[in-house]
């Protein structure tokens, strides 16, 4: 059903919904006792991970070996890129040793999509510079669907550095898609140029948008933008884009907090806000590993099953 | 002595002398001997073709010394020859930097052993391109460098661009200031806009460009010295420029082909062949760039020349140097995308064309006996073409030692078929003419009292330019 996946705008509003149905379906294998079933038995996917992750690599192994796959993590470090191996020659190495897939993280953005060039394994994207990292857009979609019983329709803010955020750039696509409204927050220094064609609103104020939304997600700010001069100082970033316990009081009934971590907690989002019972930072992180599995599994598995089937 | 040829029945495009019109042209001892009707000595017929004035770029980079795996002064200059350029100016961005007599000595050299094409070395403003100690420009001076650049890199001191300004006064020579303010393009990628934030690139923002030709425009204005500016991307650039002209400030400037003929959406594929700096620009870019061509704002087309070799273009976008190659297809590009069909409307006309691709670049940097007039006594610098002609461009059989052209598999219209370097073929029928074969021809012309082995077409024999015909064939 998928080929590769590098940015969530390869997929239509049909393809997001059936990943996320594959993943509810699979959801439950997490509940078991073995915590295993063997759709991808036999097929081996590696994690090409160039850049240090923790979260996402150690998701994409366990959404792999849940379904049987053999893993192969290959990181920067301690292999040969360090001895200077060009990504090319790596993924003609990786094509040579016959891999059925690549997850790939890398710094530099389009390096997934170069990556299909030299290897026919099928490529996913696990995030790559400030371009794409359209498996975190998935497993926030699933997570706000499974909360409201629907996508579209919702109003959504997202609040913070969206101009180096491939989270953000993926996730506005994705809702876009599925019919939420999307209103961006942040100083106009963290807005990226282009933004207005994006189709969704833009605003400097975030108690404006506060009392109206149904999601409230925030990014995460790194410290060097703030030596580059995107602002001031982290002080004066929570105070002015920051939520706070002042400003999770006012969200409306019902209206949920996330954040694709790791958390600045006391800058982008204070610790009241972030452990808050409306926060559902935990539920994103252990759904994404069910998106994961839904993704390899339509990848490498779903052809295989004529009924359609999978479990 | 090279023998006596006539070019017969030649559209002969020559700026210098406001020519436009058939004719023929003789050639004899290695200069023009007349551009009448008149003919002498072997008679090649080019009816249908178009002879110029040798083309000249004021903009290449040939690597060496330094970096002979991307480009040598021989594989530079034969790549030059074939795009039919007879003068070239090589920036100074080599290893060691050209920022003293000695390399300019070594390029100079080299050219002249290679025979392809003049080489006219651009010198360093400053000590290792470093921005602050200004390059001892007399001795270079003394050489016949005639423009100072630290390309690549800019001058980004006020203070040392208005020194370098004023002192090159000393020479009334040239400075060329990269055009880049770099406080503005820290680990810029890709032009800033829309796209760049879609594809996640750093963007390199247009003012950059403009507001660093905006501080050297003044600042050579108030001097009265004379600037140079590379390269120039944006419609805001060439707004600056124009307006500085009328103003009289003493500036000429360049576009590149990749400016007036490609953008910003080639990024799309992450193919880094198609970085380059000044990055590729939008649509109205584009259209400004054409604009500023036709009207005269920008003086020349240049090509920047940039050699890379494949391992260092096959690499993630953010890795993966800036340049493109230039040399072979400048010609053609201009002829197919600017001079188009010149009764339907063009930007060009092909006079203009070859103003800028020959005429203009030679004065703007006081290169003798380069970019015409065609006239008797005048050396015989000279480029015939097939305007009709098209062909393929095929990155793996370029002159060049790399193969960084985002042209490869374009068919393009206009093909070099000779190209005279002092009345000595450099190029013959498309191919290069090793100089050792061209010696050996003057050898045996001497001896047999013939002609360098240069058949007339019309007479039908079995070699040298009986192939003329198929070089209207695309291969």
């Amino acid at each position: 059903m998928i080929n590769d996946l590098l940015a969530i705008s390869d997929l239509d509003a049909a393809q997001i919904g059936r990943i996320l149905d594959t993943a509810d379906g699979l959801k439950d294998i997490a509940l078991r006792p073995i915590k295993k079933v063997p759709v991808l038995r036999g097929r081996t996917v590696c994690n090409l991970f160039y850049e240090d992750s923790t979260r996402t690599r150690i998701s994409f192994e366990l959404a792999a070996k849940r379904l049987s796959a053999d893993v192969i993590n290959f990181s920067a470090k301690g292999s040969s890129v360090s001895k200077g191996e060009s990504l090319k020659d790596t993924a003609l190495t990786l094509q040579a040793m016959g891999v059925d897939a690549i997850v790939i993280r890398h710094s530099a953005s389009g390096a997934p999509q170069q990556l299909t060039r030299w290897v026919d394994a099928k490529v996913l994207n696990a995030g790559d510079g400030w371009h794409q990292h359209p498996t975190q857009a998935l497993l926030d979609l699933y997570t706000i669907r499974d909360r409201f019983g629907r996508l579209e329709g919702l109003r959504v803010a997202i609040i913070g550095d969206v101009f180096h955020s491939r989270v953000a750039r993926s996730l506005v696509q994705g809702l876009t898609t599925m019919g939420a409204e999307v209103t961006l927050v942040g100083p106009p220094t963290l807005l990226p140029p282009g933004v207005d064609s994006w189709g969704v609103t833009v605003s400097h104020d975030v108690d404006e948008v506060l009392g109206e939304i149904d999601v409230c997600y925030l990014l995460r700010v790194q410290q060097e933008r703030m030596d580059e001069q995107f602002f001031p100082s982290s002080r004066e970033y929570a105070r002015i884009w920051g939520i706070d316990r002042d400003r999770l009081a006012r969200l409306p009934q019902g209206a949920i907090v996330m954040h694709p971590g790791p958390m600045n907690r006391g800058v982008e989002i204070s610790a009241d806000a972030a452990d808050a019972p409306n926060s559902v930072i935990v539920e994103q992180v252990s759904n994404g590993i069910a998106v994961r599995m839904s993704c390899l599994y339509l990848m490498l598995g779903a052809e295989q099953r004529a009924d359609g089937g999978f479990l | 002595m090279t023998a006596e040829f006539t070019f017969t029945d030649v559209r002969l495009v020559d700026p210098a002398a406001d020519r436009d019109e058939v004719t023929n042209v003789t050639v004899a001892g290695g200069i023009v001997t007349a551009t009448d009707r008149s003919s002498a000595g072997l008679r090649i017929d080019c009816a249908g073709l178009v002879l110029a004035p040798g083309l000249v770029d004021l903009h290449v980079h040939l690597r060496e010394p330094g970096r002979e795996d991307a480009e040598t002064v021989a594989s530079g200059t034969a790549a030059a020859a074939m795009g039919g350029f007879t003068a070239v100016c090589p920036m100074a961005n080599t290893d060691p930097v050209t920022d003293h007599a000695g390399v300019v000595e070594q390029v100079l050299r080299l050219a002249r052993e290679a025979g392809h094409c003049e080489v006219f070395p651009v010198g360093a403003v400053t000590r290792g391109l470093a921005g602050e100690e200004l390059a001892e420009m007399g001795a270079m001076a003394a050489l016949g460098v005639r423009c100072f650049s630290d390309d690549g890199m800019p001058v980004r001191s006020a203070q040392v661009m208005r020194r370098a300004l004023e002192y090159a006064k000393t020479w009334d020579a040239i400075i060329c200031n990269h055009a880049e303010e770099p406080t503005l393009t820290g680990g810029a990628e890709m032009n800033e806009g829309q796209l760049s934030t879609l594809l996640g690139l750093a963007g390199w923002p247009r003012e950059a460009e403009e507001i660093m030709i905006a501080r050297d425009l003044l600042l050579a204005h108030g001097l009265n010295a004379r600037l140079h500016v590379p390269h120039v991307s944006t419609a805001g650039s060439v707004a600056l420029l124009r307006q500085a002209k009328l103003r009289g400030t003493r500036v000429t400037a360049e576009a590149a082909p990749h400016h007036f003929t490609l953008t910003e959406e080639l990024v799309r594929t992450y193919d880094p062949v198609y970085r380059v700096n000044p990055p590729l620009r939008t649509r109205s870019d584009v259209e400004a760039v054409r604009a500023g061509l036709a009207d005269g704002t920008l003086d020349a087309i240049a090509t920047d020349h940039a050699p890379h070799p494949p391992e260092q273009k096959d690499q993630e976008w953010s890795q993966a140097p800036n340049g493109m190659l230039g040399l072979e297809t400048a010609l053609a590009l201009t002829l197919t995308e600017l001079v188009g069909d010149e009764d339907a409307g063009s930007v060009l006309s092909m006079k203009q064309a070859i103003a800028a691709l020959s005429t203009n670049p030679a004065r703007s940097r006081d290169i003798g006996g380069h970019g015409g007039p065609v006239e008797p006594g005048a050396p015989a610098n000279l480029v015939l073409f097939d305007p009709a002609a098209r062909w393929t461009v095929d990155d793996r059989a370029l002159q060049s030692r790399s193969r960084n052209t985002p042209y490869a598999g374009m068919q393009l219209r206009g093909r070099v078929i000779h190209t005279l370097l002092r009345g000595r073929f450099t190029v013959r029928d498309g191919a290069l003419a090793p100089r050792d074969a061209a010696e050996a021809d003057r050898m045996q012309s001497r001896d047999a009292g013939e002609a360098d082995g240069l058949q007339s077409r019309d007479a039908g024999e079995a070699d040298g330019l009986q192939s003329l015909d198929a070089v209207e064939v695309t291969p």
